[in-house]
């Protein structure tokens, strides 16, 4: 048993966080990923780690932004290790495969315009994690999970 | 090798980051693809890129890059200059086209990534 702070005493312990991402603009594109990485941090996850996590929970708010009406990233902070969810509610990916495609995308110009939408996301979303799952319907939306094992 | 240094010896403005120009540059990355930079440049590395808006630090500071480098005097958005300030990121402009402004990087013993 450890103390995880000054009075928060258990055998395990687990933190959910959540963030919401305006869709339609990058604006403030990067907020919520800088801030769970900024979390986790905290929490003592080490920097490779911390990297790889913020690198593609980075990507997965971009994806939000660029394509979505918005959307929300979870975070779930475990004993194992780490999963960041990326969910919106449409208008969904009608083909995954080809989305997963490098080079592949459906980018407006506008996130073109800023350097974005070069159809590298999800593959790099794929290197930088240890497990990454892609749910989509359309019109109802998409569910990215990925998952990060620590490392000892 | 250092921003400071660099700063000097090429004449770049300081336009944000003031405070951490000292951090080693240990390699280069030249894109306009922001994607491509999250992708393939590795961390510690000095960024030459023509963007200015401010999502170009919110990638800098999530691949922990020493700084970022605008070419062509272009110079950054307020916001992003405020950005850079928050989260401690180096912002340079020079006026030299970035095919010049890399190979006097080079020259100087700024290497880029070896391997994608």
């Amino acid at each position: 048993m450890r103390k995880f702070f000054e009075d928060v005493i258990a055998d395990e312990i687990s933190f959910s966080f959540k963030y919401n991402v305006a869709g339609q603009t990058l604006r403030n594109a990067g907020k919520a990923a800088s801030e769970l990485k900024n979390v986790l941090k905290n929490l003592g996850i080490c920097p490779p780690l911390l990297r790889r996590i913020g690198v593609a929970t980075y990507e997965a708010e971009i994806n939000l932004a660029s394509y979505t009406q918005g959307g929300e990233i979870r975070a779930q902070v475990e004993k194992w290790g780490v999963t960041v969810e990326a969910v919106d509610s449409g208008p969904g990916i009608p083909d995954i495969e080809k989305a997963m495609q490098p080079g592949f995308s459906t980018a407006p110009d506008w996130v073109r315009e800023l350097g974005f939408g070069a159809g590298m996301g999800l593959v790099n979303i794929q290197k930088c994690s240890d497990e990454m799952e892609l749910r989509s319907t359309v019109p109802d939306g998409t569910h990215l999970t990925m998952r990060f094992y620590y490392t000892t | 090798m250092n921003l400071n240094t660099l700063a000097k010896e090429f004449g770049l403005t300081i336009k944000a980051g003031a405070g951490s120009l000292g951090r080693e540059v240990t390699g280069g990355y030249a894109s306009d693809l922001l994607s491509d930079v999250l992708a393939h440049a590795d961390e510690g590395s000095v960024w030459v890129t023509l963007h200015i808006h401010q999502n170009v630090v919110a990638v800098a500071s999530h691949k922990d890059l020493a700084g970022v480098i605008l070419v062509q005097g272009r110079q950054p958005d307020a916001d992003t200059v405020a950005k850079a300030e928050e989260e401690k990121i180096p912002l340079l402009v020079t006026d030299l086209p970035a095919f010049e402004l890399i190979g006097r990087l080079y020259k100087a013993g700024i290497r880029g990534t070896q391997a994608a």
